[in-house]
């Protein structure tokens, strides 16, 4: 099976950067951003982020299966 | 009229249509195995995510996440910060999963280490694990619906009725329609949930506050601890948040329904536009946690935060609205309690039975196994959910720490050439055995930690070890193995 471009999984772990790892620097009621507490509003955020970073990946696999396409001869 | 006959008549008519879609959906559509299972691979991106939303949002998420708020305050953020991440994960796992899956004639996640390993017991012992683990999750479903028309028909309508009345219903419609009845009932419980989470998520705190941003300000002034980890508990704290957002993101669709969902789509470029825009169907989720908030102001002291939503909507709302709310909540179980049943009835049928009892068994006999098990898997689930009602949220934190043990065999089955059948089994009973031990005495969290992350980890480092140890067998899904599907086929339907 032919793993996933470097580009498109890095674009992949800017959401776990995000929303996972860094929970601690983000996880607290201050500063209150459009009336939710921080930690809310910074996951609420990243629900409208991460599609914006899957849709990166998405047009460089999409390119990428085209190119390869015409590369082998259409193998698929 | 009283209030409990209007909320009640307009849940029964919710449930009603939602069923009588679900009968329809089978128009035009032959019903052999590969349409019963996975819908013919023909969904296009709006039933596959109709499907996916369907099936990853229950009950446990619309009275789970209001109750979580409830009760445990900032540790329910585990379930904003997973939300997206399971489908940045869906991303890149999903499309290779579809299209072995169309390469081979795959139908269930057993199939896919059947063949891939080229082991029917690996593939058994998948399937077994499948079964096991959905049983709860079924059990779960019930059990929330039962409370949902309880409460909304305020009392009058006892659970166990409730539970039977809505079997009834899932196990007919599945028998007949299939994976395309669960995606159409779908629609209308996507709708209608949507509309009850926007609106309530709004109106509770507007009416009871004025506002989103004056609830907040009211519950920091109250309890300014709750709204951050470890909020109202002792151990949730940033390590357990990472460890489990980790676990859940990483051994989602491990979940042996969402797994075969990726089964439905016609091509693998659907999965991937759907793991883009997916993320955005979680906003619902922000404002269950603000209705649970709000309940936590209003009506301190419940024993049950998981009656938080439906108590504070009861108390709000006309009957008529609760109706709504209650129907809403009665598909969000029925959908979901579809798909894990037919699940586990045909990961029995097609890859337990056939194989160790009846390897003779055609496709034909195989779906009709399958149906029968449905009824056969309802029973025993309302059996479960009406005589053992303690720690269901424990039983379904088993269930998901469970099939996150098979993550391994299907990452490394994809990309690492070098993991063997040995490797596998060894690294899945290991997992599976730690995450028993410690969530069964009582370890869960670990030094802080997710107990399933704890066992993934070995897991991994046991298969690992195992695989470098033992001889290669089958090396990957590109290579020509013995046809163990098709062969006991027959001249059974053309798969491929």
């Amino acid at each position: 099976m032919k793993p996933p471009s470097l580009g498109a999984v890095l674009l992949g772990f800017i959401p776990f950067v995000a929303t996972c790892f860094s929970v601690a620097l983000w996880d607290r009621v201050y500063p209150i951003v459009l009336g939710l507490p921080f930690n809310f509003f910074w996951l609420i955020l990243w629900l409208l982020l991460t599609p914006v970073c899957m849709w990166g990946a998405y047009r460089l696999e999409v390119t990428r299966a085209s190119g390869d396409g015409r590369g082998q001869g259409g193998l698929r | 009229m009283n209030a409990s006959f209007v909320a009640l008549t307009i849940i029964s008519v919710i449930v009603a249509v939602g069923s009588v879609v679900g009968f329809l959906a089978r128009f035009h559509h032959k019903m052999d195995l590969e349409q019963w299972t996975v819908g013919g691979r023909g969904f296009g991106l709006m039933l596959v995510w109709l499907l996916m939303a369907g099936e990853i949002f229950t009950t446990f998420t619309f009275l789970g996440a209001s109750g979580w708020a409830y009760s445990r305050g900032g540790p329910v953020l585990y379930i904003l910060g997973y939300s997206p991440l399971i489908y940045v994960v869906s991303f890149y796992i999903l499309p290779p999963i579809w299209e072995v899956g169309q390469k081979h004639g795959l139908q269930t996640q057993a199939d896919f280490f059947q063949v891939r390993y080229g082991s029917t017991y690996l593939g058994a012992f998948v399937a077994l694990i499948g079964v096991l683990c959905l049983i709860p999750y079924v059990q779960v479903q019930l059990t929330g619906l039962g409370l949902i028309v309880e409460v909304a028909s305020y009392g009058l309508i006892p659970r166990v009725p409730a539970m039977i009345a809505a079997c009834v219903l899932v196990a007919a419609f599945v028998f007949v329609s299939g994976v395309r009845g669960v995606a159409w009932v779908s629609i209308i419980k996507d709708f209608l949930l949507l509309f009850a989470a926007i609106f309530i998520g709004i109106a509770i705190p507007r009416i009871y506050f004025g506002g989103i941003t004056s609830m907040f300000a009211a519950l920091v002034h109250a309890n300014p601890t709750h709204l951050v980890m470890p909020g109202a508990t002792k151990d949730l704290g940033h390590a357990w948040y990472i460890s489990t957002v980790l676990m859940i993101s990483l051994t989602f669709y491990m979940w042996p329904q969402y797994f075969a969902a990726s089964y439905t789509a016609r091509s693998s470029r659907v999965l991937r536009r759907n793991a883009v825009i997916m993320p955005l169907y979680a906003i619902a989720m922000p404002l269950m946690f603000i209705v649970g908030f709000s309940a936590l102001l209003v009506l301190p002291g419940l024993s049950n935060g998981d009656l938080s939503l439906l108590t504070i909507v009861r108390k709000t709302f006309p009957a008529w609205l609760l109706g709504v709310v209650g129907g809403a909540g009665a598909l969000t179980a029925m959908v979901p309690a579809a798909i894990q049943l037919l699940t586990g009835a045909t990961l029995y049928a097609k890859n337990l039975f056939r194989p160790i009892l009846a390897p003779g068994m055609t496709d034909q006999q195989v779906a009709r196994l399958a149906r029968i098990m449905v009824l056969i898997l309802t029973v025993g689930a309302l059996f479960f959910a009406i005589f053992t009602s303690p720690s269901l949220v424990s039983l379904l934190l088993l269930g998901s720490a469970g099939v996150a043990q098979l993550f391994p065999g299907v990452v490394l089955g994809l990309y690492w050439k070098r993991v063997t059948t040995s490797g596998i089994f060894a690294g899945m009973i290991t997992g599976i055995a730690i995450a028993l031990f410690l969530m069964l005495t009582g370890r869960n969290p670990y030094l802080g930690l997710n107990a399933g992350f704890v066992a993934l980890c070995f897991n991994f480092g046991v298969t690992g070890l195992v695989s470098l140890l033992t001889t290669v067998g089958v090396t990957g899904f590109d290579e020509p193995f013995p046809a163990i599907i098709a062969s006991s086929a027959e001249e059974g339907t053309p798969i491929a």
